[in-house]
């Protein structure tokens, strides 16, 4: 199966015109054709939420969407959260709390959290850490990922309301 | 052998070293700019997929592989005919003769013997491609019958070779004896599931061959590239030199992760035979059934006590479950699992009697506190069970057992990898009342009573470990400073994802006097540095780090030499501070810069001579000894009587550290392994049916615990002991938090459904739990042993009253 459509997603702002197979998963595109490697596959079946990307404002996981299928949405992959001169204080938060050691995983709980932060910024305890759990890490034992988001989600309330 | 009686820098003076300092680590891999190994690349690559067995046990009759061959964009698709003239994977110490036969071939030959064998290779041009290829690919399999109990008696691995490939003995004492004379004898047949790292990043291989100058490059090197390279040189026939490994950033190790499998050799033959690159991606079903898995072990042991509850003898035999083959680490994690068992106890005598069988499961090799994990389960389980015996406290137990501050350092008749066991240093009774008094035991345990009195299930638990680590034989590193004062650490080690370059640079920073953010350092890459120890076995910072330490120490006492002839003072008087030299004495004196001494140093400088030029040096750092670190484990349990589910409400590690090079990242290594612990404890297992076909070959099946399941983990590290065989006085922080996490948690169950020696095995499952809470109702019935046959008759005592 090598036939290829003609695809244009819009990631971080940028328009990509790729030329794909059908059956080419959104993480797969993002990656081999868009050059955005900060993506990360896990499972490649929709467990371990490393490919998360936020799509028109939604975390969802990149392995579970064809490409195809976000050809009109607004995608936003690690890369476009924040650059090494200009850190999302998510990025400041997890270097800061040491929220990463191999940094994997890191990619997809860093989208995660800024979709949810996007959407419920007074986001209770239980409600974060109901959310944190959707995806997997095997190197901190969440402790610091969840300290870290909690410290990002004060400050960024904390500049909001400036 | 080098003894330092007080480690080098002092508690309280130093600037970097001990300061939980932010990773430098850490940028690329928040901003998704890092380099793991599916983001590598080369042009004109090929990519292999890998047809595997889908039976445990066959006799192979036929593979057709025409129709994939004939597939548009595929170049070749390899079975074990087209590379028969290639040797097995070999060890990567050397290892017992017997072990020999157990090898694995790079592709099955004859016979296949496990679930996701490699049987063929597709190479083709894009991965989906190879992908649809290797679907193609027909295996004619005569299914044979599979081995899957490694308690059972051994069976054919071969035509006239057992599945039993060695029984590994230490033994020291009169055991015999000190059971003769026991007051009491306690006995038990506890298991270990199988479980595995299961890094986040799956494995990858680009192998490259450069016919320009002749060089085979493995890319997505980790843990050991140095050894792997002298492996691969081997294996290939060619020079040393000739073999570059090249680790870029690395999804999580734990033992699996960086050793050598088939798929590293396919692709450095394949990428030289095929003339183009080749690249390989493992998914994570493959993972599952293709990296190593760990951990099977069942054990039949048996303890000794007299009147006072000291112990006189421990007795022990294990049958570990090696899989189907023998990988590179050979019987070590059998051996691990012999040495480690006494732990930190007084144990006059001791038999380990170890059964390394293969079975037709997937590999096994090390996991994170490999053999330790499993040998403190059992002995933890073991005194709780002597303590409910004798109806003496568990804490009190332990402390009359531990062997005291003042019997080190503590020589014990067994050997570790061929080492002999000299326990450093290490007051354990104190760090046990630190850790009871922090954790606040026995408002706990007040609590626990009123709460169960209330009905709920709920218990503590203790684990006491004893892990081992930093061992040599020796690590080098090259130190250098630039023109500007930039500082390059050029290293044999590898970083897994655990902070080895911010470790490195604070220890050469400190050495140096400069900021640890100027220090860069170099880790896997095997044309920069002749030798590398690599990042196994909580190794890296005290051999590594020593190197730097050594190295970085020259490079100053350089520096300050040229500084004492321009500055025109003693260099005695001297310091250097954030990479300026200048006077103690004289504050707002004349000073110069590192950068500036780098420059005087050049080649054709006066100060450079004929010597070697540049602020350069080279530092070896050399251990005949492992350090020993340990702690206590300490963990709250609540039990859903309806589900069976084991919540662990709180979970407490203290860990003396011998000297903390950075207290975040310990904190960060050992809540870490405390998550993987606990997943051992309760959630993840390979099961297999009884066919051999893995029934957790997905992430939904092997269940790796989530935010949900791992508690909030608090972190006593304790300086009090710092190892005499380092300069630094540093032991490896690792393993610490994986090895008395299931011994802990066992523990706790325990408590909480007032069974002691209730749990057998691990984990405690859901519906393990469930049926262990069915016993605790019907007290005064015998808990029930494994359904298994014994290992061996002889080695069964009666159990004394």
């Amino acid at each position: 199966m090598t036939a290829t459509v003609d695809v244009e997603l819009h990631v971080n702002g940028r328009r990509h015109r790729i030329s794909i197979e059908p059956r080419q998963t959104l993480a797969d595109a993002l990656r081999d054709n868009c050059g955005l490697t900060g993506t990360h596959l896990g499972c490649e079946h929709g467990v371990c939420g490393a490919c998360t990307v936020i799509a028109d404002g939604r975390a969802i996981r990149s392995c579970l969407m064809f490409a195809v299928q976000a050809q009109d949405m607004r995608i936003v992959s690690v890369e476009g959260l924040g650059d090494p001169g200009n850190l999302h204080p998510l990025q400041r938060a997890f270097i800061e709390h040491h929220a990463l050691q191999c940094g994997y995983c890191t990619p997809g709980f860093l989208m995660l959290a800024a979709a949810t932060l996007q959407q419920t910024p007074d986001i209770d305890d239980a409600a974060l850490r109901d959310v944190l759990a959707s995806n997997l890490c095997r190197c901190t034992g969440y402790k610091n990922i969840l300290a870290a988001v909690k410290a990002a989600a004060a400050e960024m309330k904390a500049r909001s309301s400036r | 052998m080098t003894t330092c009686a007080k480690p080098i820098f002092q508690k309280g003076t130093t600037k970097v070293l001990g300061h939980p300092v932010t990773r430098l680590e850490d940028l690329p891999l928040v901003t998704g700019r890092g380099r793991f190994a599916a983001d590598i690349n080369f042009p004109r690559q090929l990519h292999m997929r890998i047809v595997r067995s889908g039976q445990a046990h066959g006799r192979i009759i036929d593979i057709r592989a025409d129709d994939a061959r004939a597939m548009p964009g595929v170049v070749a698709v390899w079975t074990h005919a087209d590379i028969a003239g290639l040797p097995p994977i070999d060890f990567r110490d050397p290892a017992a003769e017997a072990l020999k036969p157990y090898r694995q071939l790079l592709l099955a030959r004859d016979r296949v013997r496990y679930v996701g064998e490699p049987v063929a290779a597709v190479f083709a041009d894009s991965a989906s491609l190879a992908e649809d290829a290797a679907e193609l690919v027909a295996l004619d399999l005569q299914e044979l019958p599979a081995t899957l109990d490694a308690s059972a008696p051994p069976g054919e691995f071969a035509p006239g070779v057992s599945t039993e490939a060695l029984v590994l003995r230490q033994e020291y004492g009169d055991v015999d004896a000190a059971f003769r004379a026991a007051h009491c004898i306690v006995e038990a047949d506890l298991s270990v599931g199988r479980h595995s790292g299961m890094p986040l990043e799956c494995r990858g291989a680009l192998g490259r061959y450069d016919a320009a100058y002749d060089i085979v490059e493995l890319w997505g090197a980790a843990k050991v590239p140095h050894r792997n390279r002298d492996a691969l040189a081997r294996f290939l026939g060619r020079p040393a030199a000739s073999v570059q490994l090249h680790e870029g950033h690395v999804g999580g190790g734990f033992g699996i992760r960086g050793e050598l499998y088939p798929e590293d050799f396919l692709v450095c033959v394949a990428s030289q035979r095929l003339g183009r690159p080749v690249k390989w991606i493992e998914d994570r079903f493959e993972h599952m059934m293709a990296a190593n898995h760990s951990r099977q072990q069942r054990h039949l042991v048996r303890v000794a006590l007299d009147a006072e509850a000291h112990i006189l003898g421990l007795a022990d035999e294990f049958t570990l479950d090696q899989g189907a083959y023998v990988r590179t680490h050979g019987a070590r994690v059998a051996d691990l699992t012999l040495s480690t068992l006494p732990g930190p106890y007084r144990v006059p005598a001791y038999r380990g009697v170890g059964h390394f069988r293969l079975t037709n499961k997937t590999p096994a090799a090390t996991y994170r506190s490999p053999g330790r994990y499993e040998s403190t389960y059992v002995r933890e389980r073991l005194l709780d069970m002597v303590a409910a015996r004798l109806e003496l406290d568990r804490i009190e137990l332990r402390r009359r057992n531990l062997i005291a501050s003042n019997e080190m350092p503590y020589a014990r008749a067994l050997t570790m990898n061929g080492h002999p066991v000299l326990l450093d240093s290490g007051d354990y009774a104190a760090l046990l009342a630190a850790a009871l008094d922090a954790f606040g035991w026995d408002n706990v345990q007040a609590q626990l009573r009123q709460r169960r009195a209330a009905g709920e299930l709920v218990g503590a638990g203790i684990g006491l470990f004893l892990e081992k680590s930093g061992q040599g034989p020796s690590d080098n590193a090259l130190v250098s400073i630039d023109a500007q004062g930039y500082v390059e650490v050029v290293t044999g080690g590898a970083s897994v994802g655990q902070g080895f370059e911010t470790a490195m640079a604070q220890i050469c920073a400190e050495t140096l006097g400069v900021d640890y953010r100027r220090v860069r350092i170099v880790h896997g890459q095997t044309d920069r540095i002749r030798f590398g120890i690599g990042a196994h076995a909580s190794r890296a910072t005290v051999m590594t780090g020593g190197a730097v330490h050594v190295a970085a120490a020259e490079v100053r006492r350089k520096a300050l030499a040229l500084a004492a002839e321009l500055l025109q003072a003693p260099a005695d008087q001297l310091d250097i501070i954030d990479g300026v030299v200048a006077r103690r004495d004289v504050p707002d004196g004349a000073s110069i810069t590192l950068g500036e001494l780098a420059r005087q140093y050049a080649p054709g400088q006066e100060a450079a001579g004929h010597g070697t030029p540049g602020l350069y040096s080279e530092g070896w750092f050399h251990s005949e000894h492992l350090t020993f670190p340990y702690g206590v484990h300490l963990a709250v349990v609540q039990i859903d009587s309806e589900t069976g589910k084991v919540t662990v409400e709180r979970y407490f590690v203290a860990n003396d550290v011998g000297r903390a090079v950075n207290p975040k990242m310990i904190d960060g290594q050992i809540t870490g392994g405390v998550a993987q612990g606990v997943g051992g404890a309760l959630y993840e297992e390979f099961c297999y049916d009884k066919m051999g076909q893995p029934l957790s070959a997905t992430l939904a099946d092997y269940l790796v615990p989530t935010l949900h399941e791992v508690p909030h983990v608090e972190v006593m590290i304790t300086e009090d002991a710092p190892s005499p065989f380092n300069p630094l006085g540093i032991k490896g922080v690792g393993e610490a938090g994986c090895s008395g996490a299931g011994a802990a948690i066992a523990s706790a169950i325990e408590d909480a459904i007032g069974v002691p020696g209730a749990v057998t095995a691990l984990p405690v499952t859901p519906q393990r739990m469930l049926a262990l809470l069915r016993l605790a109702e019907k007290p005064g019935q015998a808990i029930p042993s494994g359904t298994a046959p014994r290992l061996c008759p002889s080695t069964r005592c009666a159990t004394s009253d």
